[in-house]
């Protein structure tokens, strides 16, 4: 199983800022190993987000995402002790989902 | 009553279809959108999503450094306070495959959305918003690469 996301969430004037920092390697696909063989894309291509349970993200992401991939956005509303989830998806059918309470 | 050969097949084909269906069969699922992934056209990209012909727009706002050192890290933001917005994209133009991510837009988030890609060589980027009709709009801004960051 991946390493655990590094996630942030602020209350921030009506809402929350949320930082996530996901651990993940995001092989594009076009790199070719010492022997010359192409290593085969690995990367995440779905990342959803909830706030208390309902959705409020949904991302569909290439492998030119950078490695250990960092996204940041506004969730609405959120207040102090609210819960944000992020859950990403790669292209291996790998899954991860880690959750913090909102400062 | 003795099994055939056909049946069994049949049998088989049917579980399978449940089995994709479940989502077990993560390479069959639909989710990622690789048309638009594999498009090598920001238009190809864009008409994935339903898209037009972009028009360039100051509702809509790319944030990017002028010079990138690292193109494995470039930090890349869009945003746009147009209202009516289905997908936020951002794309490189001269990367392989110039999608980068799409971000769904709904009224529970800021349309504002902050992330690193990897650029390949100096080239545009583009911050498309694209609306629940049809029109694609853009910002774009010019990111010089001193290192590629594609690899290889």
């Amino acid at each position: 199983m991946a390493d655990p996301m590094r996630i942030r969430a602020q209350a921030q004037g009506s809402g929350a800022v949320v930082r996530v920092l996901m651990s993940h390697e995001m092989e594009t696909g076009q790199r070719k190993d010492a022997a010359g063989k192409t290593i085969p894309a690995w990367h995440i291509t779905d990342v959803t987000a909830s706030h208390n349970g309902k959705q409020v993200l949904a991302a569909e992401w290439g492998p030119a995402v950078a490695k250990n991939p960092f996204l940041q956005f506004n969730v609405k509303g959120a207040k102090a002790g609210d819960k944000i989830a992020v859950t990403w998806k790669d292209n291996k059918g790998d899954t991860r989902t880690d959750e913090v309470t909102v400062s | 009553m003795k099994t055939t050969r056909r049946q069994t097949l049949q049998h088989s084909a049917a579980v399978a279809g449940l089995l994709a269906s479940s989502g077990l069969f993560p390479q069959l699922a639909h989710a990622w959108t690789n048309a638009a992934f594999d498009a090598k056209t920001v238009a190809e990209a864009l008409k994935a999503y339903g898209g037009g012909a972009p028009t360039e727009s100051k509702d809509v706002t790319l944030t990017a450094p002028d010079i990138a050192e690292n193109g494995a890290v470039v930090p890349m933001g869009v945003a746009t306070t147009l209202p009516n917005v289905k997908h936020l994209l951002v794309l490189v133009e001269k990367n392989p495959a110039p999608l980068v991510a799409k971000f769904d837009v709904s009224d529970a988030v800021d349309a504002n959305f902050l992330t690193r890609a990897k650029m390949g060589q100096s080239s545009d980027v583009y911050a498309v918003a694209i609306t629940r009709d049809g029109k694609a709009l853009f910002s774009k801004k010019e990111v010089k690469v001193t290192l590629g960051g594609c690899g290889g």
